[in-house]
Order: structure tokens, then C-alpha cells, then sequence
């Protein structure tokens, strides 16, 4: 038998460099939760950065179905990167390996149209997002998943599936462009809106000003932004997503503030690494590190600058459920657990694994349906053991993901954005 | 693999090749490929697995997390890979006896958490206790940090299952602390996978010390720190763990962790007493005493449990922060009497200037068990490899001329075991090999471990002869 081990197609594959940093000593493999649910090496962070190794070894090809799979079935949720003692950069890893998978790959007509749509269409535009956000909203609250699970359908029931994680409301958001700080101003940044939270959780962003704009600190909002491209990155589509970071480097470098505020978590570790993304473009890689010296999250931002203002009491037992991309991609822990230790008669419980992602993903409960609901039923039965009736999160798809989880499962128990919950408790107060 | 699908059913058996190659490594530098691997969820499971095998004269090699130092579980021999990573369950937690019993792929760490609120635990606490597994731990009566006061994990194992390898299913031990006849958990307990698949394991839970004082003395030279070692323990202080790092490593950890280690020094100790609250603090001035008489230029005393983990997660995270320094390194687990310390760290010295390796320390110093990391790198070819081996070899020789031995606590696996003639007679490997045979007649459990094989030894023994 012949084989041709097919190598890495171009200049974005996983860097040798990287890969030698690990030196295979298995302390991610528990941090891991696909390893977690199904316990081989090969969904393990150091066998797929072996894999990875093996197609620059020649003894694996990079069109290999398996090799695909394996990569195709990581979150890249980064928790790997915690555990890590030799600072092994996975998630670089993981998103140049699918890079290189998508070009040797080819997908079908059936996929670039899905891809294009998704990617180039839908994510970048607010608009039509936000339309197409109001319109699915609006056959989730007309009972189409029902319709589309009683159609027995493979199709129907894994687009009633993605109906049923949208919230009950999406509201677009209106915004000015300034929103003068209150007192004595204590800063000045421009807040990112991002594609999902401006189209689909507008409420968030106005919150975020408002929460801000109480604290002392000036927010500018500027237009001419986009989607951040971390879904785009994630999905190895590299170049759409350096078309994305170009555009909001250039967005928001004439503008005279001291951060750029992000309140999705997967978008600020996306943009806090634009400077990695661009570095082989001579022309942007000294601005996109520039950028990504400013990306703040609004939890990290916040709680660093500390509240000037008490929020008012919210007596309720609360978890709180890291998102992967601020503990993991960001290390951003001790200021959001700050901000609600702030919080008057919130009773916070601990919750077992909140390190470990929910499934969400980005785009993984699309994709891997499976495996993505298996983590979150071990999410939801953990914030059922804790005995907490509001789930405190800040991002988005953790947000929809918790929030789906837990309704069917039959709790009451609600997800809220972080923001969100102060905003609240600054109107209780 | 077919056969085994059939026998196990799918989803139990990996067999394609790239599933296979990332079952070719573990936590060392040696690599071989298994034939198929298997992923047992019962005791049921691994018995049938262990018959076909028999049958077949299949060899099988066990696996835990794949945390190993020692080649444990690779397939030198081919066969087929065990991975206990779907028996994780922990059975019972017996709180009145102060017993656990457990499943093989259950992580040390997970049953240190569940042990916690009933305020015990069990001690063996290996580095890579986050990741490693108590079916691991036993294989190679794994040690770690606390073993100075409290011994390694066959002190701390009471009873055990085992599949044999024609597939029978034998109980040894139980929770008693004694049981009659010979003591077969001792002789398990440490054979690294070659007399049989271990397949739950009742442990003993320890009372969780009252109280703990850690702290870290910093020094200019190794020997300083050194002879502090000999020094406490010659003080009639038994503290629960020493630990020693050189400056190599320290600045290795320094980059990921952040313990706190000041990066000027020649050496630093981290020592740690626990026990009832009363003299704990005395025990902890004196140390603080001695340390000072021998140079120490820092010493920080733990003020908080969040900053003595901070200096335990230095010591436990110093050999995976190799990467940092070296895409490959190969540890070295010697054993020696502590008072030849500084002289064996000269030797260590020496050995990597010899052979153009560099090699940082990072060890056990109460017990005198130490770990040179060689570093090398294998993509600047084979021969770094080679010199990396060569440096150990003198470095064990070292060890076993001043009355120590190969091994503390990785166990021997296939990176040793050409070695062994170096610290056994013939008649006393001969003993050894009648026990294996005894249990593992067809020679299917582990093949090419502990025991020096022809094929993978004869360079060794060439030079040796030279």
C-alpha cells in the first residue's frame, strides 16, 4: 500500500515553535472537556497537538478524515492553556490547524454557500443580522421548533434545536455616540457593539454604557465597525477574519480613548490577539498590536477601576460561570468575582467546574450537536446542585447555551450578562 | 482489532493509525506504536480483553493518564494499550475504617477533592497529581513531595483487584491493614504492569494534618542548601516534605507560575512541617534557625493557604515548565543517602559538562531523591539523545556507587531497565524474573519492562563492558 502524507498547505499551519513547547507531560488532559466526556487521547489537547506534529512528521496527512475530526471536535475553549506549566499556546495551534484543514479540504458547494452567508454576509452586516435575529425570535415565539421536531426530520430538529438557544427577545441596539461620563470622569474608551450582542443583545450594550457612564467614565461609540472575526478565526477562515480586524483597527485608531471596551468574551480574546492574527502583514502588524494593547474586557475594565458607585441589593443565591475565553483566553478571574462581591445580599455559591465550558463555543453546539449537549448537561446538573436561581455569566453564547440548558431541563433558574446584573442593581439602589 | 471490536464492542477499541500514534508517547522520551487500544469500563471488560490476549499472545500494556517518566506504558513489545481512562469511578469513601476504594483511572487530585470535606486524604501526592492516575500510582508506587514523613503509595494501599493475565479475577487484601499468607499487595504494588491490570485499588485516608507551616529559603550555592537538608533532619525535625530547585529550573517556573522563587538564587529549599498546631511554630523557627546559620538570604514564610499553593504549584509544575527551556528532556529519579547530597549534585554538575547537556534540579532533597532534567533537543538529531543518555548513565552510576539506587519513584519501565545490572547480581534479577513468571507465565504483561530485554540492551551492556 502507497500513501502520500499530504503536508500543510501554507504559511498558516501550526507552528513547529509552538508545538515544541509541549512536552507531553498530560497535566490539560483533565482540564479537557472532551476528554472529560469521552476520555481518548486523540480529543485530548496533547494528542491533537501530537497530531498536529505527526502531519510535519510526514507520518500523518493534513487531508486526513480522523485528523479532521479530531481538530473539528476541540471547543477550543483554552482551558488547556491554564493547565499548561510550559505555556503551550493551543488555542493558536488548534485555529492555524483548521486553517490548514479548510484549504487542503474543499468543502462542499453546500458549505461555501453556508460559509459565505454565515461569514461574509450575515456576521459583518448589523442590519441584516439583526433582521435575521427578529425574524428567527419571531419562529421560535411561533412554535416552530414544535412544528420542526414533529417533521422527524435530522435537519428539523437540529434547526429547532438552534431556534430554541435564541432568548426570548433580541433587541438591536440604537446608540449614541457619546455617553457622557457622570461626576467626575475617571476615564474615557470606546465600547465594541460586536455583530451578536448589537443585533441580538442590544439591551447588553446599552447597560454597559450606562453602568460605565455611572462609574465616571466616558463611552464612544463608533459606526464604522464590525464583527470582531473570532467566529471566522475559530472556523479557520483566517483571511475573512483578518479582513474583520483590519476593519475595526482602522475603526477605532483615530479615536482618543484609553480602552476598547468588549462585553463578549469570545470577541475580546479574539481582538486581544489581533496582533498574532496580522503579524505577517508589514503593513498592520505594528497597528494590530497596537489594538490589542487597548481590547479591555467590560468585567475586567470595571473591576480593575474599581465601583465608584454601590449598586443597590439583589438577594438572590447566584452562580458564577466563567466564560472559557475570559478565564482561559483572557486569565481574567479575580475582577468579575470583585464586581459581584460588591453586589449587596447576592448570595454566590460555588459552582463546581465553572473552569469547564458549557459547549457553546461559538459555533460548536451547530457543529458538534453531540458532544456540546453532553457538556451541557453536566453544566446544567452542576448549577442545579448548587441550588442557585441566577446563573451570572459574560458572553453571549454562554449566555443562550446556560439559558436553553437549563429550560429544558425544566429549571427556572435565569442566565444574566454580568452588566447586565449590575445595571439591575444599579436601578434596585 | 476486529476481534477485539467484537469481543468488547466499538466503541471500546481504537485501531485506526492516527488514533494510534497518540498512543505512542507518555510522559518520557520513549515512543512505540500499539497494534490497537483498548478502553475497559468494567472489571468485566478487562478480563475478557486479558483472555483474548492470552489466547492470542497478545501483549498489553497498561495505561493511566500517560503521566509517566519511565516508557511505562509503551508498547515496546507491540500488543495492545489498556487505557483506564473509563474506569474513574470512585466506589466508596469509607469514612469510620478510612478507606477508599477506587477505580484505576481515578485521578489522585479528584480523590484528594472528594476526600476533603470528611477531612482526610490520601498522602501520595506525585507532581502530576492534577493529571495522574491511582492505577498509575500503584504501578509504580509513585511518590511525591510527602513522602519524607509520610512514605510512598505502597504504604498506603491496603487491597487490591487484579485480572491476571489468562483473565482470571483475583482479590488481594482488603481494608484490613493485614492480611494472612504472603503479602502479594506489596509485591503488585510497584510492578509497574508486568504481573497483572490492576483493576480497583482500596487505599488508605489519612487524617488531613491539623495545621501546616511552609516556607522557602532561598541560598547563593546549591551545597548551601545542601547542607541544610542534612542539617534540619540531623535536628531531630522531621518535616513533612523538602524540596529542592536550582537556579535553572526556578527561573523555568518563575515564567509560568509565578511562586514567588527569587531568580538570583543558587538554590532554593521549600520545606514544610504539618501536624497538631502545638510546636508547629517552634519546629518552623528552628528550620527558620538553621537556615539562616547556613546562608539562606531569603526566607518566606507562607502566610496564607493560597500562598503555600502558590509555592507548591512551583515545586509541582517544575518539570512540565521544561518546555520553556528545552523541547525534550529526559528525568533522571536517583536515589541516595541525603548527607552525599552536595557531592552527587558535583557529580550531576560534571556529567552534563561532560556530555554538552545542559541539566537543571529539581528534588526530593529529604529524601535524597533526585531529578536531573537533561535537556536536548531531538530535532537537532539523534545524538543529543544519546549524550542526554550517556550524562544519565553516569549520573545513576553516581547514584548506586554512593549506596543508592535507579530509582525513587518513576518506576523502571524501558528506560531503565538496561540499568538494572548495574544495582543487581544475577541471582537477585533471577529472583525477580521468577516472580513475574509466576504470575505472568506467557511473559504478556508489560513486555520489555523492568527486566533487561537482549534486543534493547546489548549497546548498553557493550559499553558498560568497555
Amino acid at each position: 500500500m502507497t500513501t502520500s502524507f499530504l503536508p500543510y498547505p501554507n504559511a498558516d499551519a501550526p507552528s513547529e515553535e509552538l508545538i515544541s513547547r509541549c512536552v507531553h507531560c498530560g497535566l490539560c488532559l483533565p482540564s479537557c472537556p472532551t476528554f472529560a466526556v469521552l476520555g481518548v487521547e486523540t480529543d485530548s489537547p496533547r494528542g491533537r497537538i501530537r497530531l498536529m506534529k505527526t502531519v510535519w512528521e510526514g507520518r500523518v496527512s493534513a487531508d486526513a478524515p480522523s485528523f479532521e475530526k479530531h481538530i473539528g471536535q476541540c471547543l477550543d475553549c483554552r482551558a488547556c492553556e491554564t493547565a499548561c506549566p510550559s505555556g503551550v499556546e493551543y488555542g493558536k495551534l488548534v485555529e492555524a490547524a483548521r486553517s490548514q484543514i479548510l484549504a487542503v479540504r474543499r468543502p462542499s458547494a453546500i458549505e461555501r454557500a453556508i460559509r459565505t452567508a454565515a461569514f461574509d454576509w450575515l456576521l459583518p452586516h448589523r442590519r441584516v443580522l439583526a433582521a435575521f435575529a427578529t425574524l428567527s425570535v419571531a419562529a421560535k415565539r411561533a412554535k416552530m421548533p414544535t412544528l420542526l421536531r414533529a417533521s422527524r426530520l435530522h435537519a428539523g430538529r437540529r434547526l429547532a434545536e438552534m431556534l430554541e438557544l435564541l432568548p426570548e427577545r433580541a433587541t438591536a441596539e440604537r446608540m449614541e455616540t457619546v455617553v457622557p461620563a457622570q461626576g467626575a470622569r475617571r476615564g474615557t474608551v470606546a465600547l465594541f457593539a460586536g455583530c451578536v450582542m448589537g443585533s441580538v443583545f442590544g439591551d447588553t450594550n446599552r447597560a454597559t454604557a450606562r453602568v460605565l457612564a455611572r462609574n465616571g467614565v466616558e463611552v464612544h461609540v463608533t459606526r464604522p465597525q464590525t464583527c470582531c472575526g473570532a467566529l471566522h478565526a475559530h472556523a479557520g477562515e483566517r483571511d475573512r477574519a483578518r479582513a474583520l480586524a483590519r476593519r475595526n483597527i482602522a475603526a477605532f485608531e483615530g479615536l482618543a480613548v484609553e480602552a476598547i471596551i468588549v462585553n463578549a468574551a469570545g470577541c475580546g480574546a479574539a481582538m486581544k490577539e489581533y496582533g498574532w492574527l496580522l503579524k505577517d502583514d508589514p503593513a498592520w502588524a505594528a497597528r494590530a498590536t497596537a489594538f490589542a494593547a487597548r481590547v479591555r474586557d467590560a468585567t475586567e475594565y470595571l473591576g480593575d477601576l474599581g465601583l465608584r458607585e454601590p449598586p443597590g441589593p439583589v438577594r438572590v443565591r447566584a452562580v458564577y460561570d466563567d466564560p472559557c475565553h475570559l478565564l482561559h483566553g483572557q486569565r481574567v478571574q479575580a475582577q468579575p468575582r470583585a464586581l459581584l462581591a460588591a453586589i449587596p445580599g447576592l448570595d454566590l455559591a460555588p459552582l463546581a467546574e465553572a473552569d469547564m465550558c458549557c459547549g457553546s463555543a461559538g459555533t460548536y453546539n451547530v457543529t458538534q450537536p453531540e458532544l456540546a449537549r453532553a457538556l451541557l448537561e453536566r453544566k446544567v446538573a452542576n448549577i442545579q446542585r448548587s441550588g442557585a436561581e441566577l446563573v451570572v455569566t459574560a458572553n453571549p453564547g454562554c449566555l443562550m447555551q446556560i439559558q436553553a440548558g437549563l429550560r429544558r431541563a425544566g429549571s427556572t433558574a435565569r442566565v444574566v450578562h454580568l452588566i447586565d446584573l449590575l445595571d439591575e442593581s444599579y436601578r434596585a439602589g | 482489532m476486529r476481534a477485539l471490536q467484537e469481543l468488547l464492542g466499538a466503541s471500546k477499541v481504537l485501531g485506526t493509525r492516527d488514533e494510534l500514534l497518540v498512543y505512542e508517547y507518555d510522559g518520557a522520551v520513549d515512543t512505540a506504536t500499539p497494534d490497537a487500544v483498548a478502553l475497559p469500563e468494567s472489571t468485566a471488560d478487562v478480563a475478557l480483553l486479558a483472555k483474548y490476549c492470552h489466547e492470542h499472545d497478545v501483549p498489553i500494556v497498561p495505561r493511566g493518564a500517560g503521566t509517566g517518566l519511565s516508557g511505562g506504558a509503551i508498547p515496546v513489545e507491540g500488543g495492545v494499550v489498556v487505557s483506564f481512562a473509563r474506569m474513574a469511578r470512585i466506589l466508596e469513601i469509607d469514612v469510620p475504617n478510612m478507606r477508599a476504594v477506587v477505580q484505576p483511572g481515578v485521578i489522585n487530585l479528584h480523590l484528594e477533592n472528594a476526600t476533603a470535606p470528611y477531612g482526610l486524604h490520601f498522602v501520595p501526592d506525585p507532581s502530576s497529581q492534577k493529571a495522574c492516575t491511582l492505577g498509575g500510582n500503584v504501578a509504580e508506587n509513585s511518590g511525591g513531595p510527602h513522602t519524607l514523613a509520610y512514605g510512598v503509595t505502597t504504604n498506603h494501599v491496603t487491597g487490591l483487584e487484579i485480572v491476571l493475565s489468562d483473565g482470571s479475577v483475583v482479590r488481594l487484601g482488603g481494608k484490613a491493614i493485614e492480611t494472612e499468607g504472603y503479602d502479594l499487595v506489596g509485591a503488585f504494588v510497584g510492578s509497574e504492569g508486568t504481573l497483572g491490570l490492576v483493576t480497583e485499588a482500596t487505599v488508605k485516608l489519612t487524617p488531613l494534618p491539623e495545621e501546616k507551616r511552609t516556607l522557602m529559603a532561598a541560598f547563593a550555592t546549591m551545597d548551601d542548601a545542601s547542607e541544610t537538608v542534612s542539617a534540619i533532619i540531623g535536628a531531630g525535625i522531621v518535616p513533612s516534605a523538602i524540596e529542592m530547585m536550582d537556579q535553572l529550573a526556578t527561573q523555568a517556573v518563575e515564567a509560568s507560575v509565578h511562586a514567588g522563587y527569587p531568580l538570583d538564587a543558587g538554590g532554593i529549599l521549600l520545606v514544610e512541617v504539618d501536624g497538631a498546631r502545638d510546636g508547629l511554630d517552634e519546629s518552623r523557627a528552628r528550620i527558620e534557625a538553621i537556615c539562616r546559620e547556613h546562608g539562606a538570604r531569603t526566607i518566606r514564610v507562607a502566610a496564607s493557604a493560597l500562598e503555600r499553593e502558590r509555592l507548591w504549584a512551583g515545586r509541582k509544575g517544575a518539570f512540565a515548565a521544561m518546555g520553556r527551556l528545552s523541547p525534550d528532556y529526559y528525568v533522571q529519579d536517583g536515589v541516595i543517602p541525603r548527607t552525599r547530597l552536595p557531592e552527587i549534585l558535583r557529580l550531576v554538575k560534571e556529567a552534563g559538562e561532560r556530555h554538552g547537556v545542559r541539566i537543571a534540579n529539581v528534588f526530593h532533597a529529604g529524601d535524597g531523591n533526585i531529578h536531573p532534567l537533561i535537556m536536548f533537543d531531538l530535532r537537532n538529531g539523534p545524538e543529543e539523545l544519546d549524550r542526554a543518555k550517556e550524562a544519565s548513565i553516569d549520573i545513576l552510576t553516581a547514584c548506586i556507587e554512593a549506596g543508592g539506587s535507579l530509582t525513587g519513584e518513576h518506576g523502571v519501565g524501558m528506560e531503565k531497565n538496561c540499568y538494572m545490572p548495574l544495582q543487581f547480581a544475577p541471582a537477585d534479577l533471577a529472583a525477580m524474573r521468577r516472580v513475574k513468571e509466576s504470575f505472568d507465565p506467557a511473559g504478556l504483561m508489560n513486555p520489555g519492562k523492568i527486566f533487561p530485554t537482549p534486543s534493547r540492551c546489548r549497546e548498553f551492556s557493550l559499553a558498560a563492558t568497555r
